[in-house]
């Protein structure tokens, strides 16, 4: 298909690279330019003018108790919300793969039909409960629901992925009389981790980048990032440093776990490209 | 195989109870509490259901959602397949996918504030603007006098300013403006001076600011301390729309247009001259605000698209193009009778799983709808929020919540049968 190498296809695609690339460049010259360079001019102005950089906008953000706090929570919800769909999902994954039991088939038909279940529908429910328990507003909280919102895909992903080990393997893990537990230690596991790992990170980045969950059970001592930033909407132009900067800085994980592992994020992309 | 449930429980039960407690069991008691009063302590039958199909913010939201779901997936897609298919054929395709793919690691509320700022008014902060303005400038350049009035002898026609007499070859003309501050006068300009003399085949005069500082000069006069204002086109016309002549004035104001043919003028300042600069589009304003917001998730989600795709057309054999095109077929029969078939179904799960994002679609239009604006942004998943926690109205929020689910049962359901059908069960 040599034709596409002509001149119009290549000049259409360097435009699209720019269009993708240039917005978010412009966020990053933001986040370096003061505030008052902000309200007069566009971030361009930096190509006239480069000694308008500074580094003010983030000593201001980690320099904010709120601000730094909310990167502390940001981690703190992130991490244990990963690791805890991923070690639940993987334990489930596997009875639903390798066990058979009576109605599993119908249980996970459920779990697909939960993959598409908008969130929306159980905040109320969990916000009462939450209050009820006395753990509305704790990080705890917001890691729970993540968790449980995370599940359906992290189950169908695994269980896929583990029904596609040779039969074989197992078999003979058990007729050398291994244990269920130590089967799935040390077979299923070692042989999953390119799905895991697919699951983590597209985990660790639908946690991190979520607004909503955040929103509605957090409070501000608990408050990730996402939350933080949206708080300063309001005044968009007045708080355009304090804006930008967050931004930048709640882009940069993202970013590198992107750059690092993009393969993994595909997979898991592709793999979820029903939920 | 075990086929006891004993330990396969002790495998599913940690999942299983996270799930009925947090999913399950909620999903239950929102369509319960969608049935009850905004406090959850009585039943109240379909009010609340009656109450969203009747409320205007709610149909804003209903109908911007509709928006949402028609068009967004099919252009996601679209641009989805064109990038796929163009970025097989290049060298340099890994470089371009990154690029394009980025913006599906960062956060819709990082994404929004990288568009909100793209889409502020002003031209000289907002980038679409910006380039708006630098286009306008050579499709439609502005003119160098965009605020100015006339002042005596002088009217306003479509935009141009027109002097009131009709003037003859050999006669002279003062042509005064108004409401010019001294910021708008070019700096070369000079103080202004009727031309000394005029042959008799031609029309003269002098464009001026009519304005003497400090004192009171006579209006449609040139006075001492006025200043002539260079750069104006002026052209005469000999009826309503024929051009017999036009010219530009001097640093002076002065302009001469000739040889004429005998007869009767008038003489225009032309409306290129007033003409206003770009002003910049409001993007986010109330009708442009969910075209925009729409514009900003395409840009974040073509490149979930075109991975998809883009595996799905790795997925198809070199042999069986090979061999369609050793049989002659043409580049666009190739990809008509042979690829786009057999990537029908990747195309089907990019629009559906679009679909199912655009319903709940949420944080972007909260990050860039300026909040006088947000509600004729309104969604669906918004006014839920919005219903549910800010105005603590629990049950038309959860009815609000309930037509949300509803709209996802086809997928849902989709999804079950597809499962079914490749489980062979």
């Amino acid at each position: 298909m040599k034709r596409f190498r002509a001149a119009p296809a290549r000049l259409a695609l360097v435009v699209a690279a720019v269009m993708w690339a240039v917005p978010t460049i412009g966020l990053f010259v933001t986040a370096l330019r003061p505030q008052r360079e902000s309200v007069r001019t566009g971030w361009w102005d930096v190509f006239v003018e480069p000694s308008q950089l500074t580094l003010d906008n983030f000593a201001a953000i980690f320099g904010s108790d709120f601000f730094a706090r909310s990167i502390v929570n940001t981690f703190a919800i992130t991490i244990p919300s990963t690791i805890g769909v991923v070690i639940l999902a993987a334990l489930a994954a596997y009875a639903f793969a390798w066990n058979v039991f009576p109605g599993r088939d119908g249980l996970f038909i459920g779990v697909v039909g939960l993959l598409v279940v908008p969130l929306q529908m159980a905040l109320v429910p969990v916000a009462r409960l939450y209050n009820a328990l006395g753990i509305f507003g704790s990080i705890a909280g917001v890691v729970l629901f993540h968790i449980a919102f995370g599940l359906p895909f992290a189950i169908f992903l695994l269980r896929n992925f583990f029904a596609g080990i040779p039969k074989e393997l197992l078999e003979a893990a058990r007729l050398d009389g291994a244990s269920e537990g130590r089967i799935f230690r040390s077979v299923v596991l070692p042989l999953g981790v390119p799905a895991i790992a697919s699951l983590a990170i597209f985990q660790f980045l639908w946690v991190w980048n979520d607004l909503l969950v955040a929103l509605v059970f957090a409070e501000t001592r608990s408050a990730p990032v996402t939350v933080a930033i949206q708080q300063q909407l309001r005044q968009f132009g007045g708080n355009l440093d304090i804006i930008s900067a967050a931004s930048f800085v709640s882009m940069v994980i993202p970013l590198i776990v992107f750059f690092a592992f993009q393969r993994y994020f595909a997979e898991g992309l592709l793999a979820g490209a029903v939920k | 195989m075990t086929r006891k449930l004993g330990p396969a429980l002790l495998f599913l039960a940690p999942a299983l109870v996270v799930l009925l407690a947090f999913v399950v069991y909620p999903i239950v008691a929102t369509i319960v509490f969608s049935f009850q009063d905004r406090t959850g302590s009585e039943f109240v039958g379909l009010t609340n259901y009656r109450e969203m199909l009747t409320n205007p913010r709610i149909l804003t939201a209903i109908r911007n959602n509709a928006i949402w779901v028609i068009v967004v997936p099919p252009v996601v897609t679209t641009i989805g397949l064109v990038f796929a298919v163009v970025l097989e054929k290049v060298s340099y395709a890994r470089a371009v996918k990154t690029i394009l793919f980025m913006p599906m690691a960062i956060s819709l509320v990082a994404g929004g504030v990288i568009w909100r700022l793209v889409f502020e008014q002003e031209p000289d902060r907002g980038l679409l603007n910006a380039a708006g303005r630098a286009v306008s400038s050579v499709v439609r350049s502005p003119g160098p006098y965009p605020g100015a009035a006339p002042s005596e002898g002088v009217t306003r026609a479509d935009g141009a300013l027109v002097a009131e007499k009709t003037v003859r070859p050999g006669e002279v003309l003062a042509l005064g403006l108004l409401q010019l501050s001294k910021s708008e006068v070019p700096v070369q300009a000079r103080p202004a001076a009727l031309p000394a003399e005029v042959s008799a085949r031609s029309v003269a005069g002098v464009v001026f600011r009519d304005f003497t500082p400090g004192a009171s000069g006579r209006r449609g006069v040139v006075d001492r301390g006025e200043v002539g204002l260079p750069g104006m086109l002026v052209e005469l016309r000999g009826g309503p729309v024929e051009v017999a002549g036009s010219a530009t004035t001097d640093e002076r104001g002065r302009f001469e247009i000739g040889p004429l043919p005998p007869g009767g003028y008038r003489a225009v300042l032309a409306a290129s001259n007033f003409r206003p600069a770009f002003e910049g589009i409001e993007w986010l304003g109330p009708t442009l605000v969910t075209p925009s917001i729409i514009a900003a998730y395409t840009w974040i989600w073509a490149g979930f698209a075109m991975v998809v795709i883009g595996a799905g057309l790795a997925a198809i054999s070199r042999e069986v193009l090979e061999a369609a095109r050793v049989d002659g077929a043409s580049e666009w029969q190739t990809f008509r009778y042979i690829t786009a078939p057999l990537l029908a179904p990747v195309l089907l799960v990019v629009l559906v799983t679009m679909v199912i994002y655009v319903l709940k679609i949420f944080d972007i239009v909260l990050v860039i709808a300026p909040s006088g604006v947000q509600d004729e942004a309104n969604v669906i998943a918004l006014e839920m929020w919005q219903t549910a926690f800010g105005a603590r109205n629990l049950g038309l929020g959860s009815a609000v919540a309930v037509l949300l689910f509803v709209l996802v049962v086809p997928i849902m359901a989709l999804n079950i049968r597809r499962f079914r059908a490749a489980e062979g069960s």
